[in-house]
């Protein structure tokens, strides 16, 4: 049994810069507790798939939709369900790791307490570190706090765009647990060529450059 | 501070007001922290605002301007230039830093855009504030202007402040994605601040004259009524251009 029931349906979505079209006529359906890998090679289009997936971009033809309690939601309106991880999702950098939270949950409408906070920041492994400004945190603490971003409205649809870049091994393995946990809660879509994470995959969508 | 479901939430819901205020105030209080660590808009601004009145200072020492309703009009002038053009190098910071530090997308998929404006809108008029109030007292120190109503030319700059802010902030958000941002913003700004900066001039030179509310009660209305319209109709526009 899983948490919330949710669909995400894509239907014939092409997209492209230009003349270029990266992908076409792309079509699947996910439900709550499967998981989709999204593969290919550099510039094949697998972040911008994720990004139409999180409404960040419009798709050039087709339509993705969340279904969730019978109605149907546009990416955009499915926003507060959805938690996205990617290189090119960027925080405060002169804001310390508790302010962004804090800042990012009251945008949100939630009440997250110090305790929260500091819980989360510990499952992704910065415990200690919540003080700190951004501006002085490595790449991998950056991507460890993109994590706290994406789980603090405990998102049933999670958006992982090469989500163990710049990780070292402990950071893999957060990864990993949060992947597992997400299955328990909703649907995971991971964009990746890491032939490690290929296999938390139900289904796999390969692009081609 | 409102709540939603600490569980996953079953499908998302149009936020309620108090929600929008609540993550308002928050962008508000997350900008002016962030202004206030780095500084950005602060001191382009100000430092604009205090060349201008020492080289007006200086321009109008050499001229001799004697006081007639020519002097106060060029001296009320002089004033709204220095605001205006201080206010354009720094209140399209709050969108351009957003979009220049890649952290649009973050603010785009957790905040509600009429928050976000709100909360850009609020900065905006913060800084006008500050930079309205040194301007003035540079104004009023270095060229040796006198104020007959100090009510009536508060609100004046109060009221002139809240039109560039309601302008300022919806152009910010337009051109935020756009290059030469610094120049595009001037362009647009300018023919939309028109018609409320003559307003202004008029009714500040009639405050340096004049003791009393009455004579600028007509500039004071007009002033709060286009700021109410710019206001208003950024607040429905800002979705589009947010979402774009």
């Amino acid at each position: 049994m899983h948490a919330v029931d949710i669909r995400l349906t894509v239907e014939g979505v092409a997209a492209g810069y230009g003349a270029r079209t990266l992908f076409s006529a792309v079509a699947l359906e996910l439900r709550a507790g499967e998981a989709l890998v999204v593969s290919g090679p550099n510039g094949s289009g697998k972040s911008t798939f994720l990004r139409l997936l999180a409404g960040l971009q419009r798709p050039e033809a087709g339509q993705i939709s969340y279904a969730t309690g019978g109605v149907a939601y546009t990416p955009r309106e499915a926003a507060p369900l959805i938690g996205w991880v990617a290189p090119d999702l960027m925080l405060y950098r002169d804001l310390t790791a508790r302010e962004n939270l804090r800042f990012f949950a009251a945008v949100r409408g939630l009440r997250r307490d110090a305790a929260a906070i500091d819980a989360l920041l510990d499952r992704v492994g910065l415990g200690g570190r919540g003080d700190d400004r951004l501006a002085t945190y490595s790449s991998g603490m950056v991507q460890r706090l993109r994590y706290a971003y994406a789980l603090l409205h405990r998102p049933a649809v999670l958006l992982l765009d090469e989500p163990t870049v710049t990780l070292d091994e402990r950071g893999a393995g957060v990864v990993e647990s949060v992947i597992a946990a997400q299955r328990r809660a909703g649907i995971v879509v991971i964009a990746t060529n890491d032939p490690r994470e290929l296999r938390h995959g139900d289904l796999v969508l390969q692009l081609d450059a | 501070m409102s709540v939603r479901s600490e569980q996953p939430v079953a499908g998302p819901a149009v936020p309620a007001l108090r929600t929008i205020l609540v993550a308002a105030w928050a962008v508000f209080v997350k900008d002016l922290r962030t202004e206030l660590r780095t500084r950005y808009a602060l001191n382009a601004m100000v430092l604009f605002a205090a060349c201008t009145a020492v080289m007006v200072s200086i321009g109008t020492t050499f001229i001799g301007l004697r006081r007639s309703e020519e002097a106060l009009l060029i001296q009320a002038s002089l004033l709204w230039v220095a605001l205006l053009f201080a206010a354009i190098t720094g209140l399209s910071r709050g969108f351009v830093h957003e979009e220049e530090t890649r952290t649009l997308a973050a603010l785009r998929l957790a905040a509600p855009p009429a928050a976000v404006y709100l909360g850009k809108f609020l900065l905006n008029l913060a800084l006008l504030a500050v930079l309205g109030l040194i301007t003035s007292v540079l104004f009023i120190i270095l060229v040796r202007v006198q104020v007959g109503s100090p009510l009536a030319f508060l609100l004046m700059i109060a009221a002139g402040s809240l039109c560039l802010a309601a302008a300022t902030t919806i152009l910010a958000a337009i051109i935020a994605r756009a290059s030469f941002k610094s120049a595009l913003f001037a362009v647009l700004a300018f023919p939309l601040l028109v018609p409320p900066l003559i307003i202004a001039i008029q009714g500040t030179a009639v405050s340096l004259d004049n003791a009393g509310l009455d004579p600028v009660r007509g500039a004071l209305q007009f002033l709060v009524a286009y700021s109410v319209a710019t206001f208003v109709t950024s607040l429905m526009l800002f979705r589009f251009v947010w979402e774009a």
